[in-house]
């Protein structure tokens, strides 16, 4: 972190990364409080990105994000990971209501020994993933309610040769039958790019 | 030696048949009673049951049965009778293992301990091959695993992935070409989901508590919630006073399209029309028309004085109007998109826009551009000036609410705790520093801030979208305008924001508020076309006349004081 603050617009992939890493975390936290998967009370506000974002307080759940996220960053150092989505499941009927799918796409000439750090300002990647974030909290106007109590699960797109760690295991994919497709804004720090895209089953 | 499937299809047989000779006996004797007595036998759930899946202790004694004959191996293995089993996975555990059975979904795959695979173990023969001797046994699986958390688990995908493992025929060249093509189709243009592995971390995230009811429902459907609601100490009319007809109002949350002039009279913009509604007598003027069909008014604002309205409309100008002579008197441009919120400062008119810049100008001189403020970076829907003309607040769609001093070009605060457009923006009348703020959809937030500390004084959820917050001074409440679900207008005390009444009767989301010149009455314009004018803010004759009153005393002393001379 020390090194991300000296060069303010020098990204290495260690420190790209880290932003990314940081972006998913309060990113899930986000979908989480605004989806209403867990009560309100149990998040917190904290200033990140020039906005105020809620993160959860629950110590069980913090734990699980965090042993994920930290799995996720490995990952993405070794740019192994294609996406990371976010499902939404009814509880009762294990349907699939929502899906937040973000797509990572990876330089891979930024892993060479040689590369030099790219150039970007960190205000920029910022304010990029602000407005990313700030989509996520708006999109509460057109998802359709989620009636029943939900559960998530988080599913990762990786490299069909790499080797699964023992706390992963396989699942499929888990489309929603009849979806609606919204496609939300990307940021990129020249190393990794996001992009991001709600689906949602259509209620007709 | 016997095969093991055959033993036990010759005892469930032989037991089979015993049954039904009973069955037939006792038919033959009581056939009259048959129905009473088949009634009685599903109501009775104490006794033991004759068309059930066999008792699991049943079922170990078959299995040690076969396991007998067979000469056992080193695994138990509870098998199903072939009612239950036909068609369904046979659930494996292994008894005295330390690991706990695993879900459906991870055995097949990633599982690596022996044994596994269904088609492998002999007892699964008979799965498929042995006669029912029970013809009504229920469909439903009987099982004693354990599901750490049935919520997450893909069951599914495990039964097609467990099911699918015995008939494994390799495909013919044609067809895996053909499928891997059905496959790219169905997924979209994706990327082929034979180069990525799907991956889900084994331990699953934890549940919210039992009996945690997602309220967003609550919020989001129609239907009067039970607010607590402050002691009201007068009587604040549930109808409004008037109803004006408003076609053509914009449905557009961003613009700005009411306002009221110390002179009593209401501007609105209509479309690309402004008309002004005059309360005292209630005649109606056209005051201005676009020619263009695709322009349209984006705002519309008083000076102070009341004699000049200020017009901003869809192309980035700003209009100047005498109103009593019905003049044009200036145009100013600048702005790169639509004007939508404009707020007077006595000389100084600042312009918000859809770009995210507020221009300042000062309206006596030529050149009338004096400043330009560029922190918002999408549009500006909510603009006001202090009472006394020191701080200007401004709300964008950034979420973003700043509080400037004077003409400066940063602002002395930044507030980023909403998380949707702020457009009410209001300060309060009698203390200098306090300001109003509601946010959008996302927020739903009504806040009160001092702005020489930069502290939110207040917090208050209205569970429903904010338009706009008036002050009124004679009774030291604030009146807020909302959207979805109610449509109403909420009126709260202040300090303690407790709600004193709410004012339904709007079709759809209220727009805007304006305030009248007296202070009595609020006009709210929705996008059901209509101008509600509540008269909710009375001004109180008794109190009227005390205060006057005391003016009165010194002038009557002093008339007196010369009558009697």
């Amino acid at each position: 972190m020390a090194g991300k603050l000296a060069q303010k617009s020098a990204i290495t992939l260690r420190g790209s990364t880290d932003i990314v890493a940081e972006f998913f975390s309060y990113g899930i936290n986000s979908i989480l409080y605004q989806r209403g998967i867990y009560p309100p009370e149990t998040f917190s506000r904290c200033q990140k990105y020039g906005l105020t974002l809620l993160v959860t307080t629950d110590d069980t759940l913090k734990k699980y994000l965090a042993e994920v996220l930290a799995q996720i960053k490995e990952w993405l150092y070794s740019m192994t990971v294609q996406k990371l989505v976010v499902v939404i499941k009814s509880v009762d009927t294990a349907e699939v209501l929502e899906r937040w799918q973000f797509d990572i796409e990876c330089d891979k000439s930024a892993k060479d020994p040689g590369a030099k750090p790219r150039e970007k300002s960190e205000a920029d990647i910022n304010k990029e993933i602000s407005a990313v974030i700030r989509q996520i909290t708006a999109t509460v106007t057109f998802l359709p309610l989620l009636e029943t109590a939900c559960v998530f699960d988080l599913l990762v797109y990786t490299d069909k040769d790499l080797d699964v760690p023992d706390s992963w295991g396989e699942s499929g994919p888990q489309f929603i039958s009849n979806s609606e497709e919204v496609r939300l804004r990307s940021f990129t720090t020249t190393i990794h790019k996001v992009d991001a895209m709600v689906c949602y089953k259509k209620d007709d | 030696m016997p095969k093991r499937g055959d033993f036990k299809v010759e005892k469930l047989s032989e037991i089979a048949k015993r049954r039904n000779q009973i069955k037939q006996r006792k038919s033959d004797i009581m056939a009259h009673f048959n129905f009473e007595n088949n009634l009685s036998e599903l109501t009775k759930l104490d006794a033991p049951m004759q068309r059930g899946p066999l008792m699991r202790w049943q079922r170990k004694a078959l299995s040690l049965d076969d396991q007998a004959g067979a000469g056992g191996s080193s695994d138990r293995h509870l098998s199903l009778p072939e009612g239950i089993a036909g068609g369904l996975s046979p659930r494996r555990t292994r008894i005295g293992s330390s690991r706990t059975p695993s879900k459906g979904s991870k055995t097949p795959l990633t599982c690596r301990t022996p044994n596994r695979t269904p088609g492998k173990t002999p007892g699964n023969s008979k799965k498929v091959s042995g006669k029912t001797p029970n013809k009504k046994t229920p469909l439903t699986p009987h099982s004693d695993r354990f599901i750490p958390s049935r919520s997450t688990t893909d069951q599914d995908l495990g039964h097609y992935l467990m099911m699918n493992n015995e008939n494994e025929n390799p495909l013919a060249g044609g067809k895996v070409d053909y499928q891997q093509r059905v496959t790219e189709n169905i997924c979209k243009g994706q990327q082929d989901p034979q180069n990525a592995k799907i991956l889900s971390f084994r331990q699953k995230a934890p549940q919210a508590k039992e009996g945690y009811l997602n309220n967003l429902k609550v919020l989001y459907s129609s239907g009067k919630c039970s607010a607590p609601k402050a002691l009201s100490t007068r009587q604040i009319p549930q109808q409004p006073d008037r109803i004006l007809d408003a076609p053509e109002l914009l449905d557009d949350y961003y613009l700005n399209l009411l306002d009221w002039s110390s002179h009593n009279h209401l501007a609105l913009a209509l479309g690309g029309s402004v008309y002004l509604w005059n309360a005292g007598n209630s005649t109606v003027t056209l005051l201005c028309e676009l020619e263009s069909e695709e322009e349209y008014i984006s705002c519309v604002s008083w000076i102070k004085e009341g004699n000049i309205l200020a017009v901003g409309n869809s192309t980035g100008a700003v209009q100047l109007w005498d109103v009593s002579q019905q003049k044009l008197m200036r145009t100013m441009g600048g702005h790169a998109a639509r004007v939508g919120s404009l707020a007077w400062n006595s000389y100084i008119l600042s312009s918000g826009c859809r770009s995210g810049a507020i221009h300042h100008h000062d309206v006596r001189v030529a050149d009338h551009q004096v400043g330009t403020l560029t922190s918002h970076a999408q549009e500006v829907c909510g603009l006001q000036w202090a009472p006394d003309g020191r701080y200007l607040a401004s709300g964008g769609n950034d979420n973003l609410l700043n509080v400037w001093e004077g003409m400066a070009e940063a602002p002395v605060h930044s507030f980023t705790h909403h998380m949707a457009a702020v457009k009410a923006v209001a300060w309060c009348p009698w203390q200098p520093s306090v300001l109003a703020s509601g946010g959008g959809t996302a927020d739903r937030h009504i806040r009160l801030w001092n702005v020489l500390t930069g502290a939110c004084l207040h917090s208050v959820d209205t569970n429903s979208q904010v338009c706009s917050i008036l002050w009124s001074s004679s009774y030291k409440e604030l009146i807020s305008g909302h959207g979805f679900s109610q449509n109403q207008l909420i009126i709260w005390k202040y300090p303690a924001m407790g709600r004193v009444a709410e004012l339904t009767g709007h079709t759809a989301r209220v727009l805007g508020l304006a305030m009248s010149p007296d202070g009595s009455t609020v006009a709210s314009a929705a996008a059901d076309e209509t101008i509600r004018l509540w008269r909710c803010f009375e001004i109180d004759k008794q109190r009227k006349s005390s205060s006057s009153k005391s003016f009165k005393e010194p002038v009557t002393k002093s008339a007196l004081q010369r009558g009697i001379r």
